[in-house]
């Protein structure tokens, strides 16, 4: 039966955009972060998707996250001396998290998913259907 | 067995064919947002027509080979996009979804077919 493959496709996908989910919740949570310099500043990550390929079955996969990379955007900085964050010249590093790119981001993820979910649910509706031709 | 073999006849490939096609319409849903992936599909006429000539294949000897059911490489095909991405994907998520949904009535129509044929050889069975 090649229905079932159906699932791990659909499956690996649900992984793959959660861990996207994941990230962008993580990115959303430092937004307001502050450091004392740029590179101890948090950086956005993003996953970095990937198709399986595997040799038997005409190369079909699913789709894995091979890394989480850090955004490269500009650090924000501000002034403010007080902050205990603050450097020498009184600046303190925000996180480079552009919220509302990651509000669409967020979006985007659980679209995904809820299509990925879609897809399972037809695959098993037919195989529970196929399943019954065999009843009497 | 030659009843069941020529009862069921191409609707049992079909059926097969089908849910292949529909792994391949999971797998572009699947990679919907990965970068460069090429979004494929089964030419189900041309595959159906080829499965069916290798069926008719004849087998002299038990060492020979069966023919395969699988539709071979040459049978998936590349879909051309309406809108390219800039990523280099040409999955279209709603095209992908249209044809994922055809495909599953169509998936559902064969199997209608196949139950009648059951069904039918059911009622020969019992002599109702």
């Amino acid at each position: 039966m090649s229905m079932d493959k159906i699932f791990g496709i659909a499956g690996s996908a649900l992984n793959a955009q959660m861990v996207r989910l994941n990230a962008s919740a993580s990115n959303i949570a430092n937004a307001g972060s502050t450091a004392s310099s740029e590179i101890d500043a948090y950086k956005a990550k993003r996953p970095i998707f990937e198709t399986v390929l595997s040799e038997q079955q005409n190369n079909l996969g699913g789709v894995r996250v091979t890394s989480l990379v850090d955004d490269q955007a500009v650090h924000g900085q501000i002034h403010d001396p007080g902050n205990p964050n603050a450097d020498e010249n009184g600046i303190v590093y925000l996180s480079n998290v552009n919220e509302v790119g990651e509000m669409v981001e967020m979006m985007a993820a659980a679209r995904s998913y809820q299509n990925n979910v879609e897809v399972i649910n037809t695959a098993r509706q037919l195989m529970l259907r196929t399943l019954e031709i065999t009843k009497i | 067995m030659k009843l069941i073999d020529t009862t069921f006849g191409i609707h049992e490939r079909a059926l097969t064919l089908r849910s292949q096609r529909m792994e391949v319409l999971a797998r572009n849903i699947a990679n919907s947002d990965t970068p460069n992936f090429k979004a494929q599909d089964i030419d189900f006429k041309a595959s159906l027509k080829r499965v069916q000539a290798n069926d008719s294949l004849t087998v002299t000897n038990s060492g020979h080979m069966q023919s395969s059911n699988r539709a071979g490489n040459g049978s998936l095909l590349f879909t051309v996009p309406v809108n390219s991405s800039a990523d280099g994907n040409t999955v279209e998520l709603s095209v992908e979804q249209a044809k994922y949904g055809k495909a599953a009535a169509q998936y559902q129509a064969t199997l209608r077919f196949l139950e009648g044929d059951i069904s039918a050889l059911r009622k020969v069975l019992k002599g109702e």
